[in-house]
């Protein structure tokens, strides 16, 4: 059928000659192309043994931290979970008991505190949100696992070290 | 009689103070009031933030007012004309009184059970300079412990005397008032006696801060996390009109339901309040209205969004250079 528009290109295969019928050139060709990438510097690197170095602000996995004495700093006000456009915040507050003024900062602290790292988003708006300074994304890159939940981290894995370790 | 607020008039019976009358109208012009609440008598001019300026008398003596007057305390002449936030000079002396008002504050909202529907909140929100230029220490007082059902915390009182015009009105016999004077002045049970009201309960509901908050919600759960719905039992104490707060299948919070100035429609008694907290004591009517600009809806994605660039000329351009930038790399 006549085609409409004129864009249609009509493919000319003109017959190969003698040089391209017998391979060989194009085959060496194609070789030397692969072996000149043994001697390149590989653009890969050898993950995780060996890391690059993140750009200052990258935003990586979370850290609740302690404040100079050692306390927890987060006050589970939930601010952090509104503002998760990924819902991947939850927690349960708790009140301070008499005798744990050096754990926690505050009357009240987040007795669970859990992240699901395969919904969280890396958007930094809890760290945004905070208004106890007290999650920031400046850990590594979230590790492979195996089973779903073990991407839900609970405060052993967020709380930063106390300060005399 | 007639009076004019912010250029909306409005009919009004003789007696109504000026905050009412704007009541009547509604919307942004409602001067908004810390202290005052229409249904305890003797209420009000107190916290001083429903200040208006009454630029016009009356009609007989049309001069204006020398000073800023308190809305809730100063009834309505015929022919008077209020400005509230069409005047610079309301909005600058509220910004002050939101100071004031927050000298004392601790500030603690992450902490606070109140937060998200704490008027206090909104006020600064609207009003307030996000830094104080208070160089001392916030005034501390000695923990009252004022029962196992009602928490005080003294620090946040900002001592608008709601709570002690309901122990004296609502309940027949008053365990509830305030103790020494200026600075010092506390909240506070007599001799820490229990209160043990039958509708002792309402005095978290008239607080307009945290400082009286329901012990039993105590750091359960944030506000804008749970779900109101309004629902009623018989009960032959009160009404039994009541907002449940659920998180997923569980009641944790009951309170009394709340019109649109912020104020109970109906007083209930503790046992609804605290006593009957399982779906199966209750008649469900319904979710109950959030407004949406309240924390209290947010995430629950049933709004439309503003559009990103309104009207703003300046915004269009930018954006446009912004597009004819991106669409070149």
């Amino acid at each position: 059928m006549e085609p409409l528009s004129n864009k249609r290109k009509v493919l000319v295969q003109k017959p190969l000659n003698f040089w391209e019928r017998i391979y060989l050139p194009a085959i060496a060709k194609g070789l030397s192309i692969t072996m000149s990438h043994f001697f390149r510097k590989p653009v890969t690197i050898q993950y995780p043994e060996q890391k690059r170095e993140f750009s200052e602000n990258f935003r990586g996995m979370h850290s609740l931290k302690r404040d100079e004495e050692g306390r927890e700093r987060c006050t589970a006000c939930g601010l952090c979970a509104l503002s998760c456009p990924a819902e991947a915040i939850s927690m349960i507050a708790a009140e301070r008991k008499k005798g744990e003024e050096n754990l926690y900062r505050e009357e009240k602290y987040a007795a669970v505190y859990e992240i699901n790292m395969l919904r969280c988003i890396f958007c930094g708006l809890c760290e945004e949100a905070c208004p106890k300074e007290a999650i920031y994304l400046d850990g590594d890159i979230v590790p492979a696992e195996y089973l779903r939940k073990d991407f839900i981290y609970g405060k052993d894995k967020l709380v930063e070290a106390p300060l005399n370790q | 009689m007639k009076v004019t607020i912010d250029g909306i008039p409005v009919e009004v019976e003789p007696g109504t103070t000026i905050l009412n009358a704007a009541r009547q109208i509604g919307g942004d012009i409602v001067p908004p009031a810390m202290c005052y609440y229409s249904k305890l008598k003797d209420s009000g001019g107190k916290c001083r933030t429903c200040l208006v300026k009454v630029s016009k008398g009356s009609e007989k003596d049309p001069r204006p007012m020398p000073k800023l007057v308190a809305s809730c305390r100063t009834t309505v002449m015929d022919g008077m004309e209020v400005q509230n936030i069409t005047s610079p000079e309301v909005i600058e002396a509220r910004k002050g009184i939101v100071e004031i008002l927050l000298l004392n504050h601790p500030l603690d909202c992450p902490v606070c059970d109140q937060a998200g529907e704490c008027h206090l909140q909104d006020l600064a929100f609207e009003h307030g300079s996000a830094k104080t230029r208070y160089e001392f220490d916030r005034r501390t007082f000695e923990k009252i412990d004022i029962g196992d059902k009602i928490q005080l915390h003294m620090t946040r009182c900002i001592l608008c005397y709601r709570c002690v015009f309901v122990a004296d009105q609502i309940t027949e016999n008053r365990v509830h008032g305030i103790l020494n004077r200026g600075d010092h002045s506390e909240i506070s049970t007599y001799i820490q006696k229990a209160v043990d009201n039958d509708f002792s309960g309402n005095v978290i509901d008239v607080c307009p801060v945290g400082a009286l908050t329901d012990k039993t919600f105590r750091f359960k759960n944030r506000v804008w996390f749970t779900k109101p719905v309004q629902a009623h039992c018989a009960c032959d104490k009160c009404s039994g009109k009541v907002t449940l707060w659920y998180k997923g299948e569980e009641v944790i919070r009951v309170t009394a339901r709340k019109d649109r100035n912020g104020e109970v429609e109906e007083f209930i008694c503790n046992t609804c309040r605290f006593d009957r907290k399982k779906t199966s004591d209750w008649v469900i009517e319904g979710p109950a209205k959030i407004a949406n600009t309240s924390v209290i809806s947010a995430n629950h994605y049933d709004f439309t969004p503003l559009p990103v660039i309104k009207t703003n000329l300046q915004l269009q351009q930018a954006n446009e250079n912004q597009f004819e930038r991106d669409t070149r790399l």
